[in-house]
């Protein structure tokens, strides 16, 4: 495949978008899955055509997964390590007598 | 799209009726401006007490008897100030501005619990406040996990799970001052003599006298009135107290068997009002402190955002570079 090519099969390729519902209100959205779609209106509406057939939920969120900025699991022991020796951010780090009940 | 137009009236009884079916509000939908309004103002109120409330304990951070406390202690205030984001962030989903909150908190406009306006004077009140004042936050944030704003909602459940560990290690700390020598067990007393009050009147005013009660209640911002919150958290913290041989400095409290409630006697309301209104012991301390912090980091907030403009400029000519190399 030469350049021209290469490139006019990215233009071919329509964004990935990825697809979060909230199943009730007072409830977080949640990651349901992604799909490809050429604006985020349209993203929005092929996203409740496959993923609220079933009235999954009320409110959609879409967001361009190249929007996303995410940590890897590969750089977790620079980046989550240091938590780990905190136990004392725990509520059950600090033993209270039986009498105490309620806290 | 079919254009509906509904009056105030009836899009106000629209609303009613998502609230009294405990449906929760959430950010894009229409509500009463006097809604807005009024949660805009609770909860960046409820943030402000988070953020000034790392000053009573934070100057305890650098005297902590020991490395084991010094970490706890240093936990929990950054805990403090993660509540405090949370909370503003909530508030700006209702459209409020991080910058126009803080101005309203350095002016005096905005409030912040009135409890945080006392020094804290030895290490016990260290203790005390994480057993008592986190102990009566605790009591009014598991009702507002209820509350009917759901970003507001969502906010008290993350902070009630990270906030028991505050009050635990609070009366584990007073714990080791009640059942340690004579002067640290005085030193215990001493600071629950001058904090117990004060908590009591973190509630607010009496049901009766409290200004944005019954409005609030009707729309379920708030979910329980000060007072059975009041008289919930007196009923669990007696025992608590009693098992620490402390002696809560009030000659009228006193288990009631008909009610099935402690009775306690009269809170001192004029005090409440002039710590309120910005007469209390530290005040002014809070504010100027507030504020100097804030300045004087205005220097990382300008640093970071030059930093960012480089790196933008950096990344752009980076990528014209690579796009002529590929050209040619």
């Amino acid at each position: 495949m030469n350049k021209v090519e290469q490139s006019m099969k990215t233009v071919d390729h329509m964004p990935l978008f990825e697809v979060f519902i909230r199943s009730r209100r007072g409830l977080d959205h949640k990651h349901v899955g992604s799909l490809h779609a050429n604006s985020s209106e349209q993203a929005l509406e092929y996203a409740r055509d496959c993923y609220t057939r079933r009235s999954e939920g009320g409110s959609i969120w879409v967001v361009r997964s190249s929007d996303i900025v995410a940590s890897q699991e590969e750089d977790a022991s620079s980046f989550h390590d240091p938590m780990d020796d905190k136990p004392y951010r725990h509520a059950a780090h600090y033993v209270l007598p039986d009498a105490i009940s309620n806290m | 799209m079919a254009e509906y137009k509904c009056d105030q009236e009836e899009l106000d009884r629209r609303f009613q009726q998502r609230i009294d079916e405990e449906q929760r509000v959430e950010p894009k939908d229409w509500m009463p401006e006097k809604f807005r309004s009024n949660l805009i103002r609770q909860i960046s109120q409820h943030a402000h007490s988070e953020v000034i409330g790392m000053q009573p304990e934070g100057t305890w951070i650098t005297r902590a008897p020991t490395l084991h406390r010094k970490i706890v202690l240093l936990a929990k205030v950054q805990d403090e100030g993660g509540h405090g984001l949370y909370l503003y962030s909530a508030a700006e989903t209702l459209g409020a501005t991080r910058e126009d909150m803080v101005a309203a908190l350095q002016s005096g406009e905005a409030k912040y619990a009135s409890i945080f306006n006392y020094p804290s004077l030895t290490w016990a009140d260290v203790g005390t406040i994480g057993w008592l004042v986190d102990g009566a936050a605790i009591v009014n944030q598991i009702t507002l996990q209820r509350t009917s704003y759901g970003p507001y909602a969502r906010a008290m459940v993350r902070v009630c799970k990270e906030e028991s560990f505050h009050q635990r290690q609070g009366y584990q700390s007073l714990m080791a001052l009640a059942f340690g020598s004579e002067e640290q067990k005085a030193m215990a007393q001493d600071a629950l003599d001058r904090w117990w009050w004060p908590t009591l009147m973190m509630f607010g005013p009496h049901d009766a006298e409290s200004a944005n009660s019954a409005q609030s209640m009707r729309w379920k911002i708030k979910r329980e009135s000060n007072d059975s919150l009041r008289q919930r958290f007196v009923d669990q913290t007696v025992p608590q107290a009693e098992y620490l041989d402390l002696r809560i400095p009030d000659p009228d409290l006193r288990w009631n068997e008909e009610r099935e409630h402690y009775d306690f006697g009269k809170i001192d309301w004029n005090e409440f009002e002039r710590v309120v209104s910005g007469d209390g012991p530290c005040n002014r301390e809070r504010i100027t402190h507030h504020t100097q912090a804030h300045e004087s980091g205005a220097w990382v907030r300008e640093a970071a955002k030059a930093h960012e403009e480089k790196r933008r400029i950096r990344n752009e000519s980076a990528a014209s570079a690579r796009c002529s190399q590929e050209v040619a």
